[in-house]
């Protein structure tokens, strides 16, 4: 098979790889999931509750509602990016667990997969337990206007394979940990600052705005923001369409990248 | 057409212009140890890569239990247990989870794999640390975990590595023990190692290589006595003393001397060299030994060779 082969050569080996992640995690909640639950509620009282305060948007809204759906955009793309960039750099190069599921009938592309479903599902994980803080905390900050918000469940697999696919794709060229300051720095930092979950892109100048169409958060904070308002536009099904399409894209150059490293 | 269980015909593994495997040929027979000796950077381990479907056969031919490596990799990796150079296990996870997750790749169900388990546990003397985790257990346990993990799915074929390197002397022995035990029990194995005095301990056949090629074939016994004798002679001489012994033993016919630095080495019947070493006037710098795998391999990868 040719390392840019187009359709993955998959099995139910995705799925035992998905599985070992799962028996590894349960190993070690207790500091994997300490950090990830209490860090959004850090934001949420610092952002939206203290910045919040000197924050006057043009739409009127109160900015802890604007950012809402910036954070269940962003928390998300975080969780999927640490277990596929880091995470999985070490299973590649310092656990050796690539070469070691390799020796079974599980082939690198059901490994590649499985690793996305697994960045997925710690994303998807993420997005829920934040979409729930929201809902408790309504009563007081209207942070989820619609029910469609729950929406935000379901297509959360989209981002979730979508910033896995990319966190992998810089993962298997990566020749040391230390490169991974390059791509947290240049790739995943502008796109937390410029995908539209801190301020409002409209309000930018045109050569911004087009820039930010290029980024993956900004078409997922759309979304998102479209689902907790309750407002669904057909510009909607774009932003949706545009994550399809490009999550397609980087989960092939995963493929490829990861191939190349680990077929001699 | 008989059918082995693994059969390479003119295997050959280029990384761009260099050859790292230069048309190998070999056949593993039935329940026997098969093995691979030579130096660092011989083909050894990539042989094995390619063996388990994880680099690609640049040419040749090359079956695993009659399935071509090529179009069956999946089929081809559920016959094959791989025990790897370095200990890829997951640290994260107990000794007995480690073999749980392995075979859950394989589709083993699982109480099926449950109770191998146990039992594995046991042969490889693990049991009692089967719920630690594998950061704390030591060199030779891991490795016999990572035996024990190549065996979760009773393969056809075992196929091994440099299983001790990086052992300490009971580690290793350990080690040897429980392939032997598994030899007996009539597993197929192929091995790869540039202990010569594991080769010895373990393979019933093997095979030299050097450079990408294979220098020679046989059984260790058969592979000393023709090309080391059955008996060496070392002897601790400096230039100017040797040249009469060296104009002595040159006319005895099945007597080979090859000479490095400050030994000078007298391959032989063992009368022959017994009779040398008599000559010698300082028997304290004589030494008479068994010829060993070591005295092949040397003599056959080259040292300045004299006959």
């Amino acid at each position: 098979m040719s390392a840019f082969a187009v359709r993955p050569d998959l099995s139910i080996g995705a799925w035992r790889v998905w599985q070992r992640h799962r028996d590894v995690l349960l190993q070690l909640w207790k500091s994997e999931f300490v950090a990830q639950l209490v860090e959004p509620v850090i934001v949420i009282f610092a952002l939206g509750l203290g910045l919040g305060q000197f924050v006057q948007l043009a739409s009127g809204e109160k900015y802890v509602e604007f950012l809402t759906p910036g954070l269940l955009a962003m928390f998300p793309m975080f969780a999927a990016v640490f277990e596929c960039s880091w995470g999985s750099y070490v299973r590649l190069e310092m656990q050796g667990t690539y070469r070691a599921i390799m020796a079974t009938p599980v082939s690198v592309d059901d490994i590649i997969t499985g690793e996305l479903l697994w960045g997925t599902t710690r994303s998807m994980m993420n997005g829920a337990y934040i979409l729930l803080v929201a809902v408790a905390l309504n009563p007081w900050y209207h942070m989820v206007d619609s029910p469609l918000a729950i929406l935000i469940i379901p297509l959360s697999v989209v981002p979730g394979l979508l910033f896995s696919a990319i966190s992998l794709c810089f993962a298997s060229v990566a020749r040391a940990m230390s490169q991974f300051s390059y791509f947290f720095n240049l790739v995943i930092n502008p796109m937390f600052w410029f995908g539209g979950a801190f301020f409002p892109l409209e309000d930018l100048p045109r050569w911004a705005q087009v820039l930010g169409w290029f980024i993956p958060l900004t078409h997922v904070v759309n979304l998102y923001r479209g689902l907790i308002e309750g407002e669904l536009a057909l510009g909607h099904l774009g932003n949706l369409a545009w994550l399809l399409v490009v999550t397609a894209v980087f989960y092939w150059l995963a493929l490829v990248g990861m191939r190349r490293r680990l077929i001699e | 057409m008989q059918q082995y269980p693994v059969e390479a015909v003119g295997l050959v593994k280029s990384f761009g212009s260099f050859r790292a495997v230069d048309g190998v040929s070999f056949n593993v027979l039935d329940g026997e140890c098969f093995g691979i000796l030579g130096p660092n950077g011989a083909g050894k381990s990539t042989t094995i890569k390619m063996i388990s479907c994880v680099s690609p056969v640049t040419a040749g031919e090359l079956r695993v239990a009659g399935m071509n490596v090529r179009k069956q990799a999946r089929d081809v990796k559920s016959v094959l247990g791989i025990v790897p150079q370095e200990d890829n296990l997951d640290p994260d996870l107990s000794v007995r989870q480690n073999l749980a997750v392995y075979a859950r790749y394989y589709g083993i169900p699982k109480h099926e794999a449950l109770a191998g388990i146990e039992e594995s546990l046991a042969l490889f003397q693990l049991s009692e640390r089967a719920d630690a985790r594998v950061d704390d257990l030591s060199g030779g346990m891991k490795r016999r975990l990572v035996i024990a993990r190549a065996l979760v799915h009773a393969p056809q074929i075992l196929v091994l590595d440099e299983p001790t390197t990086g052992l300490d002397p009971q580690a290793r022995h350990l080690v040897w023990q429980k392939l032997r035990l598994l030899k007996n029990r009539g597993v197929t194995m192929l091995l790869t190692t540039h202990y010569m005095d594991e080769a010895a301990h373990l393979c019933d056949r093997l095979v030299i290589v050097h450079r990408g090629r294979i220098l020679t074939e046989g059984k260790p016994l058969a592979l000393i006595s023709e090309h080391a004798g059955d008996q060496v002679l070392e002897l601790r001489m400096d230039a100017h003393e040797r040249a009469p012994l060296l104009g002595e033993v040159q006319g005895i016919p099945g007597v080979a001397v090859e000479e490095v630095e400050d030994i000078v080495y007298v391959f032989g019947a063992p009368r022959a060299t017994r009779e040398i070493a008599e000559h010698v006037n300082d028997p304290s710098r004589a030494f008479l030994r068994p010829g060993n795998l070591e005295d092949v391999f040397l003599r056959l990868t080259g040292r300045g060779l004299l006959d």
